[in-house]
Protein backbone atom coordinates (compact mmCIF):
# COMPACT_ATOMS: atom_id res chain seq x y z
CA UNK A 1 0.00 0.00 0.00
CA UNK A 2 1.55 3.40 -0.87
CA UNK A 3 -0.52 6.07 0.74
CA UNK A 4 0.74 9.17 -0.13
CA UNK A 5 2.03 10.81 -3.48
CA UNK A 6 4.82 8.91 -4.73
CA UNK A 7 5.48 9.25 -8.56
CA UNK A 8 3.69 11.68 -10.93
CA UNK A 9 1.99 9.04 -12.11
CA UNK A 10 -0.38 10.12 -8.90
CA UNK A 11 -1.42 13.31 -10.51
CA UNK A 12 -2.62 11.17 -13.55
CA UNK A 13 -5.40 8.22 -13.76
CA UNK A 14 -3.89 4.74 -14.49
CA UNK A 15 -5.71 3.35 -17.51
CA UNK A 16 -5.55 0.17 -16.76
CA UNK A 17 -8.90 0.12 -14.85
CA UNK A 18 -12.35 -1.63 -16.43
CA UNK A 19 -14.59 1.34 -18.51
CA UNK A 20 -17.85 1.99 -16.42
CA UNK A 21 -20.01 4.31 -17.49
CA UNK A 22 -22.12 3.90 -14.29
CA UNK A 23 -19.29 5.54 -12.47
CA UNK A 24 -20.74 8.69 -13.19
CA UNK A 25 -23.06 7.66 -10.29
CA UNK A 26 -20.22 8.10 -8.04
CA UNK A 27 -19.04 11.51 -9.12
CA UNK A 28 -22.13 12.87 -9.39
CA UNK A 29 -22.18 14.54 -5.49
CA UNK A 30 -18.94 16.18 -6.28
CA UNK A 31 -19.93 17.18 -9.58
CA UNK A 32 -23.27 18.60 -7.78
CA UNK A 33 -21.41 20.47 -5.15
CA UNK A 34 -18.39 22.30 -7.25
CA UNK A 35 -21.26 22.99 -10.08
CA UNK A 36 -22.92 24.78 -7.30
CA UNK A 37 -19.89 26.05 -5.54
CA UNK A 38 -17.79 27.03 -8.62
CA UNK A 39 -19.07 27.08 -11.97
CA UNK A 40 -22.43 29.49 -11.01
CA UNK A 41 -20.18 32.14 -9.12
CA UNK A 42 -17.57 31.58 -11.75
CA UNK A 43 -20.20 32.33 -14.45
CA UNK A 44 -21.18 35.47 -13.02
CA UNK A 45 -17.82 36.42 -12.64
CA UNK A 46 -17.52 36.54 -16.27
CA UNK A 47 -21.01 37.95 -16.99
CA UNK A 48 -20.48 40.64 -14.56
CA UNK A 49 -16.74 41.50 -16.45
CA UNK A 50 -18.02 42.32 -19.40
CA UNK A 51 -20.50 44.99 -18.06
CA UNK A 52 -21.15 48.19 -16.78
CA UNK A 53 -22.87 48.39 -13.78
CA UNK A 54 -24.13 51.10 -12.46
CA UNK A 55 -26.55 49.49 -10.31
CA UNK A 56 -28.60 46.07 -10.59
CA UNK A 57 -31.38 47.30 -13.45
CA UNK A 58 -28.62 49.68 -14.97
CA UNK A 59 -26.45 48.07 -16.88
CA UNK A 60 -24.55 48.03 -20.35
CA UNK A 61 -22.43 46.02 -22.30
CA UNK A 62 -18.54 46.89 -22.69
CA UNK A 63 -17.08 44.01 -24.27
CA UNK A 64 -13.70 43.58 -23.14
CA UNK A 65 -13.25 47.43 -21.89
CA UNK A 66 -12.72 46.19 -18.37
CA UNK A 67 -10.00 43.69 -19.67
CA UNK A 68 -7.74 46.21 -21.27
CA UNK A 69 -7.90 48.47 -18.48
CA UNK A 70 -7.30 45.90 -15.87
CA UNK A 71 -3.97 45.03 -17.67
CA UNK A 72 -2.85 48.13 -18.23
CA UNK A 73 -3.57 49.37 -14.61
CA UNK A 74 -0.12 50.47 -13.27
CA UNK A 75 -1.59 49.46 -9.78
CA UNK A 76 -2.50 45.91 -10.98
CA UNK A 77 1.18 45.78 -12.71
CA UNK A 78 2.66 46.35 -9.91
CA UNK A 79 0.80 44.07 -7.47
CA UNK A 80 1.20 41.75 -9.84
CA UNK A 81 5.21 42.55 -9.71
CA UNK A 82 5.04 42.24 -6.37
CA UNK A 83 3.38 38.86 -6.09
CA UNK A 84 5.64 37.11 -8.35
CA UNK A 85 8.67 38.64 -6.49
CA UNK A 86 6.98 37.47 -3.31
CA UNK A 87 6.13 33.80 -4.67
CA UNK A 88 9.69 33.32 -6.35
CA UNK A 89 11.40 33.79 -2.73
CA UNK A 90 9.39 31.98 -0.47
CA UNK A 91 9.29 29.01 -2.74
CA UNK A 92 12.65 29.52 -3.13
CA UNK A 93 13.31 29.43 0.59
CA UNK A 94 10.65 26.96 1.58
CA UNK A 95 11.51 23.84 -0.76
CA UNK A 96 15.63 23.22 -0.23
CA UNK A 97 14.38 24.08 3.91
CA UNK A 98 11.52 21.45 3.89
CA UNK A 99 13.79 19.18 2.35
CA UNK A 100 16.35 19.61 5.03
CA UNK A 101 14.37 19.10 7.59
CA UNK A 102 12.45 16.10 6.37
CA UNK A 103 16.31 14.84 6.09
CA UNK A 104 16.84 15.73 9.45
CA UNK A 105 13.25 14.34 10.42
CA UNK A 106 14.62 10.52 9.52
CA UNK A 107 16.93 10.81 11.84
CA UNK A 108 15.28 12.08 14.97
CA UNK A 109 14.23 8.28 15.62
CA UNK A 110 11.90 7.41 18.60
CA UNK A 111 11.12 12.00 18.77
CA UNK A 112 9.47 11.45 15.15
CA UNK A 113 5.90 11.38 16.14
CA UNK A 114 6.46 14.16 18.47
CA UNK A 115 8.15 16.55 15.45
CA UNK A 116 5.41 15.42 12.97
CA UNK A 117 3.06 17.05 15.44
CA UNK A 118 4.95 19.77 16.21
CA UNK A 119 5.40 20.55 12.30
CA UNK A 120 1.84 20.74 11.52
CA UNK A 121 1.04 22.61 14.25
CA UNK A 122 1.77 26.04 11.94
CA UNK A 123 -0.59 24.55 9.14
CA UNK A 124 -3.59 24.30 11.86
CA UNK A 125 -3.69 27.99 12.62
CA UNK A 126 -5.94 30.05 11.32
CA UNK A 127 -4.34 32.42 9.16
CA UNK A 128 -4.92 35.55 10.48
CA UNK A 129 -3.89 34.26 14.02
CA UNK A 130 -0.56 33.42 12.11
CA UNK A 131 -0.42 37.43 11.06
CA UNK A 132 -1.51 38.24 14.79
CA UNK A 133 1.29 36.11 16.10
CA UNK A 134 3.79 37.49 14.12
CA UNK A 135 2.39 41.27 14.85
CA UNK A 136 2.85 40.25 18.31
CA UNK A 137 6.13 38.55 17.41
CA UNK A 138 7.62 41.41 15.55
CA UNK A 139 6.96 44.50 17.25
CA UNK A 140 9.73 46.73 18.18
CA UNK A 141 7.99 48.33 21.14
CA UNK A 142 6.39 44.47 22.92
CA UNK A 143 7.46 41.82 20.48
CA UNK A 144 9.97 39.46 21.33
CA UNK A 145 12.05 39.50 17.42
CA UNK A 146 11.71 43.07 17.35
CA UNK A 147 13.31 44.28 20.74
CA UNK A 148 16.02 41.38 20.27
CA UNK A 149 17.30 42.67 16.38
CA UNK A 150 17.01 46.67 17.71
CA UNK A 151 19.17 45.29 21.10
CA UNK A 152 21.71 43.90 18.56
CA UNK A 153 22.04 47.69 17.23
CA UNK A 154 20.25 47.10 14.14
CA UNK A 155 17.42 49.47 13.51
CA UNK A 156 14.10 47.22 12.48
CA UNK A 157 10.85 48.45 12.27
CA UNK A 158 8.43 46.94 10.19
CA UNK A 159 5.81 48.90 9.98
CA UNK A 160 7.36 52.01 8.65
CA UNK A 161 9.91 50.41 6.72
CA UNK A 162 8.89 48.64 3.05
CA UNK A 163 12.19 46.41 3.05
CA UNK A 164 11.64 45.37 7.06
CA UNK A 165 7.91 44.60 6.39
CA UNK A 166 9.52 42.17 3.39
CA UNK A 167 11.85 40.36 5.19
CA UNK A 168 8.74 40.25 8.29
CA UNK A 169 6.34 38.58 5.54
CA UNK A 170 8.74 36.16 4.18
CA UNK A 171 10.23 34.96 7.00
CA UNK A 172 6.42 34.58 8.59
CA UNK A 173 5.84 32.78 5.45
CA UNK A 174 8.91 30.12 5.74
CA UNK A 175 7.50 29.79 9.22
CA UNK A 176 3.82 28.84 8.79
CA UNK A 177 4.14 27.04 5.19
CA UNK A 178 7.88 25.28 5.50
CA UNK A 179 6.33 22.48 7.47
CA UNK A 180 3.81 21.62 4.74
CA UNK A 181 6.66 20.47 1.89
CA UNK A 182 8.91 19.08 5.33
CA UNK A 183 5.94 16.80 5.62
CA UNK A 184 5.66 15.45 2.21
CA UNK A 185 9.50 15.16 1.74
CA UNK A 186 9.40 13.18 4.86
CA UNK A 187 6.43 11.12 3.16
CA UNK A 188 8.56 10.49 0.40
CA UNK A 189 12.13 10.03 1.93
CA UNK A 190 10.50 7.02 3.82
CA UNK A 191 9.26 5.27 0.83
CA UNK A 192 12.74 5.23 -0.31
CA UNK A 193 13.72 1.25 -0.27
CA UNK A 194 17.03 0.78 2.19
CA UNK A 195 18.20 -1.12 -1.41
CA UNK A 196 18.61 2.55 -3.05
CA UNK A 197 20.92 3.49 0.27
CA UNK A 198 22.99 0.32 0.08
CA UNK A 199 23.51 -0.10 -3.77
CA UNK A 200 24.71 3.79 -3.53
CA UNK A 201 27.21 2.95 -0.86
CA UNK A 202 28.55 -0.32 -2.63
CA UNK A 203 29.66 2.36 -5.68
CA UNK A 204 30.61 4.94 -2.66
CA UNK A 205 28.91 7.53 -3.49
CA UNK A 206 29.01 9.99 -0.51
CA UNK A 207 26.27 11.74 1.35
CA UNK A 208 25.93 14.94 -1.34
CA UNK A 209 25.92 12.09 -4.60
CA UNK A 210 23.08 10.29 -2.28
CA UNK A 211 21.03 13.41 -2.09
CA UNK A 212 21.54 14.50 -5.83
CA UNK A 213 21.37 11.00 -7.53
CA UNK A 214 18.80 9.00 -5.28
CA UNK A 215 16.73 11.11 -2.82
CA UNK A 216 15.71 13.93 -5.09
CA UNK A 217 15.06 12.09 -8.21
CA UNK A 218 12.74 9.46 -5.62
CA UNK A 219 11.38 12.52 -4.13
CA UNK A 220 10.23 14.14 -7.67
CA UNK A 221 6.60 13.44 -7.37
CA UNK A 222 6.39 14.32 -3.95
CA UNK A 223 8.40 17.79 -4.81
CA UNK A 224 5.94 18.90 -7.32
CA UNK A 225 2.98 18.66 -5.46
CA UNK A 226 4.52 20.49 -3.11
CA UNK A 227 5.66 23.13 -5.63
CA UNK A 228 2.63 23.32 -7.59
CA UNK A 229 0.71 24.39 -3.82
CA UNK A 230 2.81 26.53 -2.20
CA UNK A 231 2.80 27.80 -6.10
CA UNK A 232 -1.16 28.52 -5.95
CA UNK A 233 -1.09 29.36 -1.91
CA UNK A 234 1.22 32.19 -1.96
CA UNK A 235 -0.60 33.69 -5.38
CA UNK A 236 -3.51 33.83 -3.41
CA UNK A 237 -2.25 35.08 -0.35
CA UNK A 238 -4.54 37.37 1.31
CA UNK A 239 -5.32 37.12 5.18
CA UNK A 240 -1.45 36.91 6.88
CA UNK A 241 0.05 40.19 5.05
CA UNK A 242 -3.52 42.47 5.81
CA UNK A 243 -3.20 41.34 9.44
CA UNK A 244 0.36 41.98 9.73
CA UNK A 245 1.20 44.77 7.52
CA UNK A 246 -1.96 45.83 6.48
CA UNK A 247 -0.84 46.35 2.59
CA UNK A 248 1.48 48.84 3.97
CA UNK A 249 3.45 50.54 4.40
CA UNK A 250 2.28 52.62 1.38
CA UNK A 251 0.79 49.92 -0.94
CA UNK A 252 4.74 48.33 -0.71
CA UNK A 253 3.18 44.29 0.34
CA UNK A 254 -0.40 44.97 -1.36
CA UNK A 255 -0.65 41.53 -3.06
CA UNK A 256 -3.23 40.64 -5.87
CA UNK A 257 -5.55 39.35 -3.26
CA UNK A 258 -5.84 42.26 -1.49
CA UNK A 259 -5.90 44.81 -3.87
CA UNK A 260 -8.85 42.53 -5.44
CA UNK A 261 -10.76 43.04 -2.18
CA UNK A 262 -10.57 46.12 -1.54
CA UNK A 263 -11.51 46.78 -5.38
CA UNK A 264 -14.64 44.39 -4.94
CA UNK A 265 -15.69 44.84 -1.70
CA UNK A 266 -14.06 47.80 -0.54
CA UNK A 267 -15.27 50.04 -3.62
CA UNK A 268 -18.10 47.68 -5.27
CA UNK A 269 -16.65 48.23 -8.45
CA UNK A 270 -18.47 44.90 -10.09
CA UNK A 271 -17.26 45.26 -13.78
CA UNK A 272 -13.70 46.08 -13.28
CA UNK A 273 -13.16 43.46 -10.14
CA UNK A 274 -14.37 40.90 -12.42
CA UNK A 275 -12.03 41.49 -15.19
CA UNK A 276 -9.11 41.66 -12.14
CA UNK A 277 -10.74 38.28 -11.60
CA UNK A 278 -10.57 36.24 -14.83
CA UNK A 279 -7.51 37.61 -15.55
CA UNK A 280 -5.86 36.77 -11.74
CA UNK A 281 -7.75 33.25 -12.09
CA UNK A 282 -5.89 32.28 -15.50
CA UNK A 283 -2.60 33.52 -14.68
CA UNK A 284 -2.41 30.82 -11.74
CA UNK A 285 -3.65 28.18 -14.07
CA UNK A 286 -1.22 29.54 -16.81
CA UNK A 287 1.88 29.00 -14.37
CA UNK A 288 0.74 26.06 -13.00
CA UNK A 289 0.02 24.92 -16.45
CA UNK A 290 3.38 25.89 -17.42
CA UNK A 291 5.32 24.30 -14.54
CA UNK A 292 3.30 20.57 -14.77
CA UNK A 293 3.86 20.58 -18.46
CA UNK A 294 8.01 21.46 -17.99
CA UNK A 295 8.15 18.91 -15.51
CA UNK A 296 6.22 16.12 -16.23
CA UNK A 297 6.13 15.58 -19.85
CA UNK A 298 9.95 15.51 -19.29
CA UNK A 299 8.96 11.89 -18.22
CA UNK A 300 6.91 10.94 -20.93
CA UNK B 1 35.89 22.91 2.52
CA UNK B 2 32.79 22.75 0.44
CA UNK B 3 33.82 18.86 0.01
CA UNK B 4 33.95 18.22 3.76
CA UNK B 5 31.00 20.75 4.03
CA UNK B 6 28.87 18.04 1.78
CA UNK B 7 30.10 14.83 3.42
CA UNK B 8 28.54 15.99 6.58
CA UNK B 9 24.92 16.32 6.26
CA UNK B 10 23.71 13.75 8.61
CA UNK B 11 24.93 16.33 11.08
CA UNK B 12 24.01 19.07 9.61
CA UNK B 13 20.09 18.09 8.96
CA UNK B 14 20.18 18.04 12.40
CA UNK B 15 21.16 21.04 12.99
CA UNK B 16 18.76 22.50 10.49
CA UNK B 17 15.82 20.07 12.22
CA UNK B 18 16.61 21.71 16.07
CA UNK B 19 17.38 24.92 13.91
CA UNK B 20 14.05 25.01 12.82
CA UNK B 21 11.90 23.46 15.62
CA UNK B 22 13.18 26.42 17.98
CA UNK B 23 12.32 29.26 14.68
CA UNK B 24 9.21 27.44 15.33
CA UNK B 25 8.71 27.55 18.77
CA UNK B 26 9.80 31.07 19.36
CA UNK B 27 6.64 33.05 18.26
CA UNK B 28 4.22 30.40 19.46
CA UNK B 29 5.98 31.03 22.95
CA UNK B 30 6.25 34.64 22.43
CA UNK B 31 1.98 34.61 21.78
CA UNK B 32 1.77 32.04 25.11
CA UNK B 33 3.80 34.35 27.34
CA UNK B 34 1.53 37.24 26.34
CA UNK B 35 -1.64 35.66 27.28
CA UNK B 36 -0.39 35.66 30.36
CA UNK B 37 0.58 39.16 30.89
CA UNK B 38 -1.85 41.94 31.70
CA UNK B 39 -1.91 44.71 29.58
CA UNK B 40 0.30 46.99 32.36
CA UNK B 41 2.50 43.65 32.01
CA UNK B 42 2.92 43.96 28.45
CA UNK B 43 3.61 47.94 27.61
CA UNK B 44 5.83 48.06 30.76
CA UNK B 45 9.33 46.80 31.05
CA UNK B 46 10.15 44.22 28.64
CA UNK B 47 11.01 41.00 29.86
CA UNK B 48 11.66 37.36 28.50
CA UNK B 49 9.16 36.08 31.17
CA UNK B 50 5.35 37.10 32.33
CA UNK B 51 6.92 38.72 35.73
CA UNK B 52 3.31 37.87 37.17
CA UNK B 53 1.20 35.34 35.06
CA UNK B 54 -2.28 36.09 35.23
CA UNK B 55 -4.99 34.55 33.77
CA UNK B 56 -7.45 37.57 33.52
CA UNK B 57 -7.34 37.55 29.35
CA UNK B 58 -8.60 34.21 29.25
CA UNK B 59 -11.38 35.08 32.16
CA UNK B 60 -12.34 37.73 29.97
CA UNK B 61 -12.79 35.53 26.64
CA UNK B 62 -14.69 32.79 28.61
CA UNK B 63 -17.36 35.35 30.31
CA UNK B 64 -17.98 37.39 27.21
CA UNK B 65 -20.69 35.90 25.09
CA UNK B 66 -19.21 37.20 21.87
CA UNK B 67 -15.97 35.24 21.89
CA UNK B 68 -17.53 31.91 22.89
CA UNK B 69 -20.16 32.19 20.66
CA UNK B 70 -17.67 33.13 17.78
CA UNK B 71 -15.62 29.85 19.02
CA UNK B 72 -19.00 27.51 18.19
CA UNK B 73 -19.75 29.63 14.74
CA UNK B 74 -16.16 28.30 14.06
CA UNK B 75 -16.85 24.80 15.19
CA UNK B 76 -20.10 24.40 13.42
CA UNK B 77 -19.25 25.28 9.71
CA UNK B 78 -16.02 23.62 9.63
CA UNK B 79 -17.82 20.74 10.91
CA UNK B 80 -20.39 20.84 8.47
CA UNK B 81 -17.58 21.31 5.75
CA UNK B 82 -15.32 18.53 6.98
CA UNK B 83 -18.28 15.75 6.86
CA UNK B 84 -19.86 16.83 3.21
CA UNK B 85 -16.41 17.29 1.94
CA UNK B 86 -15.19 13.52 3.30
CA UNK B 87 -19.37 12.60 2.28
CA UNK B 88 -19.19 13.47 -1.64
CA UNK B 89 -15.12 12.64 -2.08
CA UNK B 90 -15.25 9.14 -1.13
CA UNK B 91 -17.22 7.67 -3.19
CA UNK B 92 -15.87 10.01 -6.24
CA UNK B 93 -12.49 9.22 -5.30
CA UNK B 94 -12.94 5.84 -5.54
CA UNK B 95 -14.81 4.98 -8.61
CA UNK B 96 -11.94 7.67 -10.10
CA UNK B 97 -9.17 5.06 -8.53
CA UNK B 98 -11.06 2.34 -9.74
CA UNK B 99 -12.86 2.63 -13.04
CA UNK B 100 -12.62 4.29 -16.32
CA UNK B 101 -15.83 6.46 -17.43
CA UNK B 102 -16.25 8.89 -20.21
CA UNK B 103 -14.57 12.61 -19.22
CA UNK B 104 -12.96 10.78 -15.87
CA UNK B 105 -9.42 12.54 -17.24
CA UNK B 106 -11.07 16.01 -17.86
CA UNK B 107 -13.29 15.73 -14.86
CA UNK B 108 -10.32 14.87 -12.15
CA UNK B 109 -8.34 18.33 -13.78
CA UNK B 110 -11.00 20.23 -13.38
CA UNK B 111 -11.78 19.25 -10.55
CA UNK B 112 -7.54 20.37 -9.61
CA UNK B 113 -8.40 23.73 -11.23
CA UNK B 114 -10.80 24.60 -8.57
CA UNK B 115 -8.04 24.43 -5.79
CA UNK B 116 -6.08 27.03 -8.04
CA UNK B 117 -9.01 29.70 -7.84
CA UNK B 118 -8.02 32.70 -5.39
CA UNK B 119 -10.77 32.56 -2.80
CA UNK B 120 -10.75 36.48 -3.68
CA UNK B 121 -12.31 35.88 -7.02
CA UNK B 122 -15.32 34.51 -5.48
CA UNK B 123 -16.18 37.45 -2.70
CA UNK B 124 -18.90 38.88 -4.81
CA UNK B 125 -20.80 36.27 -6.72
CA UNK B 126 -20.52 34.05 -3.30
CA UNK B 127 -22.38 36.55 -1.63
CA UNK B 128 -24.88 37.60 -4.24
CA UNK B 129 -25.75 33.70 -4.66
CA UNK B 130 -25.82 32.85 -1.04
CA UNK B 131 -27.69 36.37 -0.01
CA UNK B 132 -30.49 35.52 -2.95
CA UNK B 133 -31.39 31.85 -1.87
CA UNK B 134 -30.92 32.66 1.84
CA UNK B 135 -28.21 31.28 3.49
CA UNK B 136 -26.23 34.39 4.07
CA UNK B 137 -25.65 34.75 7.54
CA UNK B 138 -24.96 31.20 7.94
CA UNK B 139 -22.89 28.22 8.79
CA UNK B 140 -23.84 25.97 5.82
CA UNK B 141 -23.15 29.56 3.47
CA UNK B 142 -19.23 28.98 5.12
CA UNK B 143 -19.34 25.34 4.59
CA UNK B 144 -20.43 24.76 0.84
CA UNK B 145 -17.94 28.61 -0.12
CA UNK B 146 -14.96 26.12 1.57
CA UNK B 147 -15.84 23.23 0.02
CA UNK B 148 -14.72 24.73 -3.28
CA UNK B 149 -11.06 23.95 -1.72
CA UNK B 150 -11.49 21.08 0.07
CA UNK B 151 -13.63 18.76 -2.17
CA UNK B 152 -11.05 19.37 -4.88
CA UNK B 153 -8.06 18.47 -2.90
CA UNK B 154 -10.01 15.40 -0.53
CA UNK B 155 -10.65 13.50 -3.82
CA UNK B 156 -7.09 14.50 -5.08
CA UNK B 157 -5.63 13.01 -1.73
CA UNK B 158 -8.43 10.16 -1.55
CA UNK B 159 -7.91 8.81 -5.00
CA UNK B 160 -3.95 8.83 -4.48
CA UNK B 161 -4.56 6.74 -1.22
CA UNK B 162 -7.21 4.41 -2.47
CA UNK B 163 -5.23 3.49 -6.43
CA UNK B 164 -2.52 2.28 -3.69
CA UNK B 165 -5.45 -0.53 -2.22
CA UNK B 166 -4.91 -3.60 -4.91
CA UNK B 167 -7.92 -4.20 -6.45
CA UNK B 168 -7.69 -7.91 -6.11
CA UNK B 169 -9.38 -7.24 -2.42
CA UNK B 170 -12.51 -5.54 -4.15
CA UNK B 171 -12.88 -9.12 -5.95
CA UNK B 172 -11.99 -11.26 -2.79
CA UNK B 173 -14.83 -9.41 -0.81
CA UNK B 174 -17.16 -10.86 -3.71
CA UNK B 175 -16.16 -13.91 -3.97
CA UNK B 176 -16.63 -13.94 -0.49
CA UNK B 177 -19.99 -13.28 -0.79
CA UNK B 178 -20.21 -9.67 0.53
CA UNK B 179 -22.19 -7.18 -0.95
CA UNK B 180 -20.76 -4.00 -2.42
CA UNK B 181 -21.91 -2.03 0.56
CA UNK B 182 -20.40 -4.32 3.47
CA UNK B 183 -17.39 -4.11 1.35
CA UNK B 184 -17.30 -0.56 1.17
CA UNK B 185 -18.31 0.16 4.42
CA UNK B 186 -17.05 -2.98 6.55
CA UNK B 187 -13.72 -4.15 4.77
CA UNK B 188 -12.45 -0.73 2.29
CA UNK B 189 -13.00 2.27 4.52
CA UNK B 190 -11.84 0.44 7.76
CA UNK B 191 -8.84 0.24 5.48
CA UNK B 192 -8.32 3.31 4.43
CA UNK B 193 -8.87 4.99 8.19
CA UNK B 194 -5.02 6.64 7.83
CA UNK B 195 -6.27 8.13 4.53
CA UNK B 196 -9.45 9.16 5.79
CA UNK B 197 -7.72 10.90 8.97
CA UNK B 198 -5.27 12.47 6.92
CA UNK B 199 -7.98 14.26 4.48
CA UNK B 200 -10.07 14.84 7.55
CA UNK B 201 -6.41 16.98 8.47
CA UNK B 202 -6.87 18.81 5.31
CA UNK B 203 -9.91 19.81 5.36
CA UNK B 204 -10.00 20.92 9.08
CA UNK B 205 -6.92 22.62 8.01
CA UNK B 206 -8.27 25.00 5.44
CA UNK B 207 -12.05 25.90 6.86
CA UNK B 208 -10.75 25.97 10.48
CA UNK B 209 -7.77 28.76 9.03
CA UNK B 210 -9.70 30.80 6.35
CA UNK B 211 -10.79 34.28 6.64
CA UNK B 212 -11.92 35.83 3.51
CA UNK B 213 -14.89 33.64 2.40
CA UNK B 214 -15.65 33.27 6.19
CA UNK B 215 -15.57 36.82 6.93
CA UNK B 216 -17.48 37.74 3.58
CA UNK B 217 -20.01 35.36 3.98
CA UNK B 218 -21.27 35.81 7.86
CA UNK B 219 -23.62 38.27 9.60
CA UNK B 220 -23.97 39.27 12.54
CA UNK B 221 -25.29 36.08 14.18
CA UNK B 222 -22.87 33.64 13.10
CA UNK B 223 -19.59 36.09 13.21
CA UNK B 224 -16.76 33.46 13.20
CA UNK B 225 -13.68 33.69 15.52
CA UNK B 226 -11.44 34.22 13.02
CA UNK B 227 -13.64 37.76 12.49
CA UNK B 228 -13.94 38.76 16.01
CA UNK B 229 -10.32 38.71 16.16
CA UNK B 230 -9.70 41.13 13.88
CA UNK B 231 -12.33 43.42 15.32
CA UNK B 232 -11.36 43.29 18.71
CA UNK B 233 -7.96 44.90 17.65
CA UNK B 234 -10.02 47.87 16.62
CA UNK B 235 -12.44 48.34 18.23
CA UNK B 236 -11.23 48.25 22.13
CA UNK B 237 -8.16 50.00 21.35
CA UNK B 238 -5.22 47.67 21.38
CA UNK B 239 -5.62 45.03 23.90
CA UNK B 240 -2.95 42.84 23.40
CA UNK B 241 -3.37 40.31 26.04
CA UNK B 242 -6.60 39.19 25.22
CA UNK B 243 -5.59 38.97 21.82
CA UNK B 244 -3.27 36.68 22.45
CA UNK B 245 -5.40 34.80 24.87
CA UNK B 246 -7.66 34.33 21.69
CA UNK B 247 -4.78 33.07 19.69
CA UNK B 248 -3.99 30.83 22.11
CA UNK B 249 -7.36 29.47 21.86
CA UNK B 250 -7.29 29.13 18.07
CA UNK B 251 -4.51 26.85 18.17
CA UNK B 252 -5.94 24.33 20.51
CA UNK B 253 -8.46 22.70 18.14
CA UNK B 254 -5.42 22.30 15.65
CA UNK B 255 -3.43 20.60 18.39
CA UNK B 256 -6.71 18.66 19.47
CA UNK B 257 -7.48 17.19 15.39
CA UNK B 258 -3.74 16.12 15.34
CA UNK B 259 -4.10 14.59 18.59
CA UNK B 260 -6.95 12.67 17.23
CA UNK B 261 -5.86 11.37 14.20
CA UNK B 262 -1.82 11.70 15.09
CA UNK B 263 -1.46 7.65 14.68
CA UNK B 264 -3.29 7.57 11.24
CA UNK B 265 -1.42 11.01 10.55
CA UNK B 266 1.63 9.74 11.33
CA UNK B 267 1.16 6.74 9.19
CA UNK B 268 -0.27 8.69 6.18
CA UNK B 269 2.42 10.88 6.34
CA UNK B 270 5.28 8.22 7.34
CA UNK B 271 3.69 5.20 4.79
CA UNK B 272 3.45 3.18 7.75
CA UNK B 273 6.88 2.99 9.05
CA UNK B 274 6.60 5.02 12.12
CA UNK B 275 4.14 2.91 13.98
Amino acid sequence: MSPFPLNTKWLKLSSFKPKDNRAWLGVLPVVLVIAFSAVIPLMTVVNYSVQDILDFNTRYFVGLQWYQETLNDPRFIDAFVRQLGFSATVLVLEVPLGIAVAKGLMRAGRAIPLVLILLALPLLIPWNVVGTIWQIYARPDIGLLGVAVNAMGVSYNYTAEPLHAWLTLVAMDVWHWTSLVALLAFAGLTAIPQAYYQAAELDGANKWHTLRYIELPQLRGVLIIAVLLRLMDSFMIYTEPFVLTGGGPGNTTTFLSQYLATMAVGQFDLGPAAAFSVVYFLFILLFCWLFYVSVVRVDE
Amino acid sequence: MSSRFFQQPVSLSRWVLVGYGVYLLLPLYWLLSMALRSNADIVGEFSIFPSAPTLANFAEIFSNPVWYQAFGNSLSYVMINTLLSLGVAIPAAYVFSRYRFLGDKQLFFWLLTNRMAPPAVFLLPFFQLYSAIGLFDTPLAVALAHCLFTVPLSVWILEGFFSGVPTELDEMARIDGHGFVYFFVRIFLPINRGAIGVTLFFCFMFSWVELLLARTLSGASTKPIVVVMTRTVSASGLDWGVLAAAGVLTVLPGILVVWFVRKDLVKGFALGRVS
